[in-house]
């Protein structure tokens, strides 16, 4: 790799040892995959994926602080993934003392961390962090150095930026150096769709369940998606992105993509047409035969398949402030309906928090309130991240919730009906 | 003996006992239950993986296609490589992917563990190499499978 000068300087430890060695991981990250030289980061804010202190990540947070302690702190401001802890989430006297006392030990120590390093608010724990109301939305072509799979795979493909899928701590040493090694997804050959996939669904696929299609398809490469504009029609609307939100989280976490693109849609798509589509570009077709196949094929991992579901988390990743209407207003008609004025089974929506202090300031966050749905800021991956939650019978409309955890995943009309529908045993 | 020659990610030399992930690797499933629960042996803890969960992977020379799963995955081999109870090494048949990258070469700046990383070895060598054979890995990127 071709160093300039003053990365040279850095790398020879001319702003000191920590930072030499924040250079030469950045430098062994892109010899690995034949970068040819640094770039600017371009984007206002970076993001990371560790918003958590885990008593078993020691090590990460004791780096942390040999950053902390050289001087060096990110180059720019940055979000972080959602806190895993949230008392107004429900949870038993064993997981609290599992939570506090084994788990999440380092929690407020590590944010203290952050807030050294350079996290733009103590409010901004979201994946979501590209949404209007978190304000990190970065503009097309900019190179960033993110990590968390959702927010990468939506800031390339919906927004037009440029990041690869990489790693927490690379990220944030990325954003201390203020650069970052060009190779993947940061140029243009490896942008273009190496698989075709032709939709011929009788009605609008269910974002969570095409994506994770797709992604067990595709893994890591780069799909161009037919048909879909035929739902999601031609501009990139609220709808349109809630939607791309969901599918891009699940292809990104059941396969490995860091990219697609959708026709007549997605920027680089309705720029380039079919030329983005590399020559030899495999084909898959996807019907609604075909996503039935893919949701009957997952594993049921709960001890009893036939148990009641104890819990129900919606918002893998954080819900838009759409979504929140949209619920809400299903549910009141669903519980009106059924003649029932709350959810039939513990339910946890989550948000970023910029996203639930604009819902509260609408008349629909009573009715929730009133529904008896929990509203939290959470990281239901996190918070279902230890061994007690595995007994649980957990149901999702995430499909990166399935795949990291025991949840059981069903589409939103199934958990809406699940949800809003008198249970066996309760009044 | 049948010899394999890779490209070196992170350079090193070593001999140890084969454990064999035909499928991907989800690093974060796998070394979970072990970093939580202070197991000295790392036990693999994905169950979807019929091939090495349940068995020590410390001191092994791991021998897999690719890594799967979170992106929290470098910062878990980073985690592993700091507590001392990484692999011997990791040998990938297919071309090594940024978060297994990122975690090798963490490990290899920031901590003092040795965790040599070859990868391109090709799915002959992962046809080739059973669980519990001899591996020996040289400076070069070539492994031995005895």
């Amino acid at each position: 790799m071709k160093l300039t000068p003053e990365q040279q300087a850095m790398l020879n430890g001319e702003k000191g040892e920590t930072m030499a060695k924040v250079v030469k991981t950045l430098v062994m990250y892109g010899d690995t995959f034949g970068a040819e030289r640094m770039v600017p980061i371009s984007s206002k804010y970076g993001h990371t994926v560790i918003s958590f202190g885990l008593k078993v990540m020691k090590p990460v947070y004791d780096l942390y602080q040999e950053i902390i302690d050289a001087g060096l702190v990110s180059d720019q401001k940055f979000t972080a993934d959602p806190k895993p802890l949230d008392k107004h989430v429900p949870s038993s006297l064993i997981e609290d003392l599992v939570f506090k006392k084994f788990m999440y030990t380092y929690q407020d120590s590590y944010e203290q961390q952050l807030r050294e390093l350079g996290i733009t608010s103590d409010d901004d724990y979201t994946c979501t962090c590209y949404l209007d109301q978190v304000g990190n939305k970065p503009g097309k072509g900019e190179v960033l150095s993110w990590a968390e799979s959702s927010a990468v795979v939506y800031a390339n493909s919906v927004l037009g930026a440029r990041c690869n899928r990489n790693s927490g701590m690379i990220e944030l040493m990325g954003s201390i150096a203020g650069f970052v090694p060009e190779f993947g997804l940061l140029l243009d050959e490896n942008r273009k769709a190496t698989w075709i996939v032709e939709l011929k669904c009788s009605k609008k696929p269910d974002a969570q369940l095409l994506g994770s299609a797709i992604g067990m398809k595709v893994m890591e490469e780069v799909p161009y998606v037919k048909g879909l504009d035929k739902w999601l029609g031609t501009a990139l609307d609220e709808e349109a992105c809630t939607y791309l939100k969901d599918f891009g989280a699940a292809t990104a976490s059941n396969g490995a993509v860091g990219l697609y693109h959708i026709e007549n849609l997605t920027p680089e798509a309705v720029e380039q047409g079919e030329s983005i589509i590399a020559e030899g570009a495999k084909t898959y077709v996807i019907d609604d035969a075909e996503l039935e196949r893919v949701k009957a094929n997952y594993p049921v991992i709960w001890k009893n398949p036939d148990a009641e579901p104890q819990l129900c988390f919606v918002g893998c990743p954080h819900m838009t402030l759409r979504q929140l209407i949209d619920w809400t207003t299903a549910i009141g008609t669903e519980l009106n309906k059924n003649g029932l004025k709350k959810v039939t089974v513990p339910t946890v929506f989550t948000a970023s928090t910029p996203v639930i202090k604009e819902f509260e300031k609408t008349p629909y966050y009573k009715q929730l309130k009133r529904q008896g749905i929990i509203l939290s800021y959470i990281c239901p991956l996190m918070y279902m991240n230890n061994p007690l939650c595995k007994k649980k019978a957990v149901i999702t409309s995430s499909n990166k919730l399935r795949t990291y955890t025991s949840a059981r995943y069903y589409t939103e009309a199934e958990i809406l009906h699940t949800i809003t529908t008198k249970r066996e045993g309760k009044k | 003996m049948k010899t394999f020659k890779g490209r070196v990610v992170v350079p090193g030399t070593c001999t140890a006992e084969a454990l064999v992930s035909h499928g991907g690797f989800n690093t974060l499933a796998s070394y979970q239950m072990g970093m939580m629960f202070g197991d000295k042996q790392m036990k693999c803890g994905d169950q979807n993986n019929a091939d090495i969960y349940k068995k020590p992977m410390i001191g092994k020379a791991l021998c897999l296609p690719m890594t799967i799963g979170s992106t929290t995955g470098g910062m878990v081999l980073f985690t592993v490589c700091a507590l001392g109870k990484q692999a011997a090494c990791m040998l990938f048949s297919k071309p090594i992917d940024p978060l297994a990258a990122s975690g090798a070469i963490l490990g290899d700046v920031w901590t003092d563990a040795t965790m040599p990383v070859v990868d391109s070895l090709g799915d002959e060598f992962l046809e080739y190499v059973k669980t519990g054979a001899k591996v020996t890995v040289k400076p070069d990127g070539v492994v031995e499978v005895e």
